[in-house]
């Protein structure tokens, strides 16, 4: 191979660089937060509320996991200002996120609730709990201990996923490779090192899930 | 007057009819141990009191109120009507202690303090008093279930509903519980059983209801209807398990 | 300017579909070889292959799969070849998803009872042997499921390939926006048209894994 990396190159960059990282770590744990609100709202309205706003839930969810992202990144950020709903990037990217996040953890929190015995429900009510304090303290709790790896997995898989908001111009991670590399066409070597950033990110994000998993869930 | 009675209550599962017309009268004190094959509609008879089943005709009160009426706040109705599953069902995210302590907290916003007297207080009722901070995975089987009869004892139930509480035990840990609640029985305790042990419901009970498709087929004296039978359906059930 | 009617735009996105699945194919069944391939080297006994493999999971599933799509556009560009979208499209979303299948079918292998290799080993069968007679046809049932859901993440990863100039479904709707400046209707239509070919196989997937658990 008769071509030289340089990654020096980047070096003039590293602010940028570092600019973009924060800004898909931000994306990342607000929409995690906001999502799995998201998604505990749907998964309880679907396996405890009334009929309809479970229908409801249910095409929601289907929507979102068989499109892609991408579509819906862009039919948020240029299809709605013909609604008149004009959003800026940096909004555009957050609400896609969190949208698209309530649905897969809609789906995984569901499975969690359907797991709890039935048993475990009867009890609560005969205990003269009311079916929210049912939900809230035995059922969620429960269905969070056993889906918390599944969802680890999702939030990581968002946050990778995120890399495409960079195309509606939210100035995350990927965005400031594609800066750096319109300016000194160091293309391989901003690809590279930000591709090793992100496998960092996705590695340090599994361990703080995993230890603050454990600190959630101390017992057993 | 009394505590639970039931007029004329019939049930369906879609076509299937499983309680034909029951009625059944519980006074303060009793000990009523329902026997009957499986199908006969024992347990959903026990699970509609406490307002787990709905039923489509008669009615149940218990404690003066009206199970199945429309404005019935069974939230009220439960905190009097306490129940125990085959399955135990403790909570396996909360230690013993915190079974316990769950409702009255919740429920009667009860101070943690104070509900955690109360835990110490019906755990060393069922002879537990060691295994408060244990998780019900720590537990044996008749261990999970004293928990959960001291689960439901933490809200001073005035009537409590035992469905077949030693069908899921091994032989060896039958015992311990049947005397937990034996003790109960003794303390005056109203309790409605769905049992398979015939002696203890023949020992310990003051009434004896017999189910068989969807009916009250016999009732009375323990000791007497275990005597002498006086349907062939009962004779030939007692000859089977006896 | 041209005018474009409603049957101008989706036409012209069922054209552009066509590559959208042609696409999704090739890396479905490119992925799936050289999945089978890494799941031998994952679950051997030969430490170095062991290790390979894992890595190059964990790159493939740690890293963006636009990250990698840019990689390949540019990387191999470093070689002197010229990288056709196409190219860069179909070896990027190859090594991604077979890095994802070969997981998944790590974890069908690895809930095959123990004493099935033990007792095919007393048998005296060879690791491959073990692979191919035992452990294979028991853990390829439980593998189906799983497998056709992840074809959904297939075709919805396809879109990606939008973005370093390969033109299905995603790019046509991009050129078609831009062209009719129409993009509530463009994005809904490309959304649905993608819904289309999603669901069918996600409902098929959720459908075999409960006949699944019934079976069980």
């Amino acid at each position: 191979m008769s071509y030289k990396l340089q990654f020096a190159e980047l070096l003039p960059y590293w602010n940028v660089l570092l600019q973009g990282l924060v800004f898909t770590i931000v994306l990342t744990v607000v929409s995690t937060v906001a999502g799995i609100a998201v998604g505990t709202a749907g998964a309880s309205a679907r396996t405890f509320g009334p009929a309809w706003l479970g229908r409801v839930v249910a095409v929601y969810v289907e929507l979102i996991r068989n499109t892609p992202f991408i579509v819906q990144l862009f039919f948020i950020f240029f299809g709605l200002p013909a609604l008149g709903l004009k959003l800026s990037e940096t909004t555009a990217a957050f609400l896609a996120m969190v949208i698209n996040l309530g649905a897969y953890s809609t789906e995984i929190i569901r499975a969690g609730i359907e797991a709890v015995p039935k048993g475990h429900i009867e009890a609560g009510l005969s205990l003269a709990m009311t079916k929210w304090e049912v939900l809230r303290r035995i059922v969620l709790n429960q269905a969070f201990r056993k889906i918390y790896p599944a969802l680890s997995s999702q939030i990581i898989i968002v946050m990778l996923g995120s890399a495409v908001v960079s195309q509606i111009s939210a100035e995350d991670l990927t965005y400031a490779a594609n800066f750096i590399a319109s300016r000194n066409f160091r293309n391989f070597e901003v690809y590279l090192l930000v591709a090793l950033a992100y496998l960092v990110l996705a590695i340090l994000t599994r361990a703080a899930l995993r230890a603050l998993g454990r600190v959630i869930f101390k017992a057993r | 007057m009394s505590l639970v009675s039931i007029r004329d209550v019939r049930k369906s599962f879609g076509a299937n009819e499983v309680l034909k017309g029951v009625s059944l009268d519980i006074a303060k004190g009793d000990v009523v141990a329902i026997i009957g094959r499986s199908g006969s509609g024992k347990s959903t008879l026990l699970r509609c009191i406490n307002g787990l089943e709905t039923y489509q005709s008669g009615s149940i009160t218990a404690d003066g109120i009206e199970v199945a009426g429309a404005n019935t706040n069974l939230r009220e109705l439960r905190r009097h009507v306490g129940m125990v599953f085959q399955q135990f069902n403790l909570f396996p995210h909360l230690t013993a202690a915190e079974n316990v302590m769950l409702a009255p907290t919740v429920v009667n916003k009860v101070s943690k303090a104070e509900a955690r007297a109360t835990a110490a207080e019906v755990l060393a009722k069922v002879g537990l008093s060691e295994k408060m901070d244990a998780y019900p995975s720590e537990l044996s089987g008749g261990q999970q279930q004293r928990v959960a009869i001291a689960r439901s004892l933490a809200m001073r139930p005035k009537v409590l509903l035992c469905d077949e509480i030693t069908s899921a035990l091994d032989p060896e840990l039958v015992n311990e519980v049947l005397r937990v609640v034996e003790q109960l029985a003794r303390e005056g305790m109203t309790l409605i059983l769905v049992t398979h042990e015939m002696r203890f419901a023949r020992d310990v009970g003051t009434k004896l209801v017999f189910m068989h498709h969807g009916k009250v087929h016999e009732e009375g004296v323990p000791k007497e209807v275990f005597a002498a039978p006086r349907t062939p359906e009962l004779q030939q059930f007692v000859g089977q398990v006896g | 300017m041209l005018q474009f009617s409603f049957w101008d735009i989706l036409s012209n996105l069922l054209i552009a579909t066509q590559w959208t699945i042609v696409l999704s194919l090739i890396a479905f069944f490119c992925g799936g070889i050289v999945g089978l391939v890494l799941l031998f080297m994952r679950t051997s006994r030969i430490a170095p292959l062991a290790w390979f493999t894992k890595i190059y999971i964990e790159f493939f599933q740690g890293t963006p799969l636009l990250m990698q799509l840019f990689l390949f556009f540019f990387g191999i560009a470093l070689f002197g070849v010229e990288v056709s979208p196409w190219t860069a499209a179909t070896l990027a979303l190859t090594f991604w998803t077979s890095a994802f299948l070969t997981e998944i079918w790590r974890g069908c292998v690895e809930s095959i009872p123990k004493g099935q290799w033990e007792a095919s080993s007393s048998l005296a069968l060879s690791y491959i042997e073990q692979m191919r007679y035992v452990i294979l046809p028991q853990a390829s049932r439980i593998a189906i499921a799983p497998t056709v859901g992840f074809s959904v993440q297939v075709i919805k990863g396809t879109a990606l390939a939008s973005i370093i100039g390969f033109v299905e479904l995603t790019k046509a709707g991009t050129m078609l926006n831009n062209a009719t400046f129409r993009p509530f209707l463009v994005y809904s239509l490309v959304a649905l048209i993608y819904f289309c070919l999603c669901f069918p196989l996600s409902w098929w997937a959720k459908k075999i894994e409960g006949r699944l658990n019934v079976a069980r």
